[in-house]
């Protein structure tokens, strides 16, 4: 009761810090879209360069994340930028690495060989196969990793705080350094609901992005449609 | 149409197909015919250069296709891979659509075409165009799978086994559709096949594949006649002899001359012209009798069809072709 009677009396407080934490988290996640995609798509066809990849980007996960933004304090300080949302969003970005990059290239290399082999045997260049049929028959596994990496982002990114990163993190930091368990708790309770409701969102768009063909629950809801009108 | 002249693959060690040559003329079906590793997917495969022959030639209209520019072969042969491979993405329109899409055809050219084609494959364009391959049954994905190769019109089909994976009966409605459809359109094709009946029943020509090599090439009914070694004799099984008589038809052998009088019982045997003749002979054997009469379908008399007459035939070795 006192937690929510906190959250509605700071809610100006709670909402800035809210959008900090998702801008972090979105811009991280939307960079290791942009790498890691590619990436995966990259090493889905050479078994040996997959494996060295995902260990690299496994081993990257294994690292603490307290660990990994203390590593990063001393290596950017170099360029001016040691703690704040920089180093932040660096941290965010390489644990999204796994999730992407590893759902990718399963997605990509789990084609069914007969497309790939129709695809190339009507005619097709590497891009309008890729365009045309892998990536869309690719989406539903990718979306999975996105939303993996969203949620996992949205908790280490309080974490974050510890570096002046800004975001809820900051909440529960000061809960525990004033002793003072609703501001902790509310801190909590926020960054569980938003990593909830951004699974819930991303799996929304990951099935619109789903091509029809794919998805038979949906196609047969609207055979039964048509078949009633 | 197509010559192939001393075709070789050889993948590191094996050699997957050895000096193969053969010619099909235009509008023609042949087949590859020939047990599982024998070779006929890699050579079919190296005519739309998804497999880059190791020697040899291959002439499509008298052009080498090692000129040619290996994007725009395949975009001018159509090609059914066995497993059918419909993009389960796309639509039955757009599967259709996708060699005219890649040739930069008109959108409502493309969609004239795919309603057109699905026509001919004998399904209604109303119902199907906008369904997703995984709404279609087996024969109908196979279907599809032939009006997406016939899409843009190529003089040339290679088909691998493309009714392959469906059940017997189903199996042969789908062969005679196919054979009704190239009756339409006259494509040059060449087909793989494990199953000699259906080689028998749909090939112009016939190339018997063993270990890479060909065997024998001819028509079905030369394989049949005049095998020429001891392992066509075998592939084409014991019952070589009633084979024979599936590729001919009761008119083929109807005569004007009446059977002797007080032969046996008046109690008629009425055969079709199109019937073929191991179903006659069957039919003969099974009543006990002699000859029968063939009369047409509006009951017209043809001719009459003795049994020394069909079996007169299987010794003759140059006898017309059914279809
Ligand atoms: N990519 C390949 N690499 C190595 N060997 C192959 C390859 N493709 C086919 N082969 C071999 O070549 C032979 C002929 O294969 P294939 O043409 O597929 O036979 P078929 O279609 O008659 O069953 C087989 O022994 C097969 O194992
Ligand atoms: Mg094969």
């Amino acid at each position: 009761m006192e937690t929510l009677r906190f959250i509605l009396d700071n809610h100006g407080l709670i909402s800035l810090l809210l959008g900090q934490h998702l801008f972090i988290v979105a811009l991280a996640v939307g960079l290791a879209i942009l790498t890691g995609v590619p990436i995966g798509i990259a090493i889905s066809q050479h078994a040996g360069l997959r494996r060295w990849v995902l260990a690299l980007a496994a081993v990257l996960m294994t690292i603490p994340s307290a660990a990994l933004f203390g590593l990063m304090i001393p290596v950017l300080s170099l360029v001016g930028y040691g703690i704040g949302v920089v180093p932040a969003v660096i941290a965010l970005f390489l644990y999204s690495q796994l999730p992407i990059i590893r759902n990718t290239s399963t997605a990509i290399s789990n084609i069914d060989p007969a497309l790939r082999e129709a695809a190339i045997g009507m005619g097709m260049s590497p891009w309008q196969r890729l365009r045309k049929v892998e990536l869309p028959l690719a989406v539903p596994l990718i979306m999975a990793g996105v939303r993996m990496a969203t949620v996992i982002n949205i908790g280490i990114a309080a974490i974050a705080a510890y570096i002046g990163a800004g975001g809820l993190g900051s909440l529960i930091i000061r809960g525990i350094t004033q002793t003072d368990t609703r501001q902790l708790l509310a801190g909590a309770l926020v960054i569980s609901v938003i990593a909830i409701a951004a699974d819930y969102a991303l799996y929304a768009l990951q099935r619109l992005l789903t091509p029809r063909g794919l998805n038979t629950s949906t196609l047969i809801a609207r055979r039964l449609e048509e078949a009633t009108t | 149409m197509i010559q192939i002249e001393h075709l070789s693959k050889t993948f590191g060690a094996i050699t997957a197909v050895e000096d193969v040559s053969l010619s099909v003329a235009e509008g023609q079906i042949c087949i590859l015919l020939g047990p599982s590793g024998c070779g006929k997917t890699t050579t079919l495969k190296m005519i739309n250069r998804l497999i880059a022959p190791t020697s040899g030639t291959i002439r499509i209209a008298g052009r080498d296709t090692a000129e040619l520019d290996s994007v725009t072969l395949k975009r001018s042969i159509g090609y059914v891979i066995q497993q059918v491979g419909l993009f389960p993405n796309m639509t039955v329109e757009d599967n259709i659509c996708v060699v005219p899409n890649l040739l930069g055809w008109d959108k409502t050219k493309s969609r004239k075409r795919a309603a057109e084609l699905l026509e001919v494959v004998a399904l209604d364009p109303a119902m199907f165009l906008q369904r997703y391959p995984c709404e279609l049954s087996g024969g109908q994905q196979q279907r599809v799978g032939v009006a997406r190769a016939l899409a843009a019109d190529p003089p040339v089909m290679l088909m691998d086994e493309p009714f392959g994976a469906i059940d017997p009966i189903n199996r042969e409605v789908i062969q005679d559709e196919f054979m009704r459809i190239q009756r339409q359109v006259g494509k040059t094709v060449l087909f793989v096949s494990h199953d000699i009946d259906e080689a028998m029943k749909m090939a112009d020509c016939v190339a018997l594949f063993h270990d890479g090599r060909i065997e024998q090439f001819g028509t079905p009914d030369d394989l049949l006649a005049q095998p020429a070694s001891e392992f066509v004799a075998s592939f084409m099984g014991g019952d070589r002899v009633m084979k024979r008589l599936r590729l001919m038809r009761s008119v083929d052998v109807a005569s004007q001359v009446p059977p002797r009088q007080g032969g046996s019982s008046p109690a008629q045997l009425v055969v079709k012209p199109g019937d073929d003749l191991r179903q006659v002979l069957s039919q003969l054997l099974g009543c006990g009798q002699d000859w029968a009469l063939c009369n047409d379908s509006d009951g017209r008399f043809v001719g009459y069809v003795h049994q020394a007459d069909i079996l007169a035939r299987l010794a003759d070795h140059t006898m017309p072709r059914v279809h």
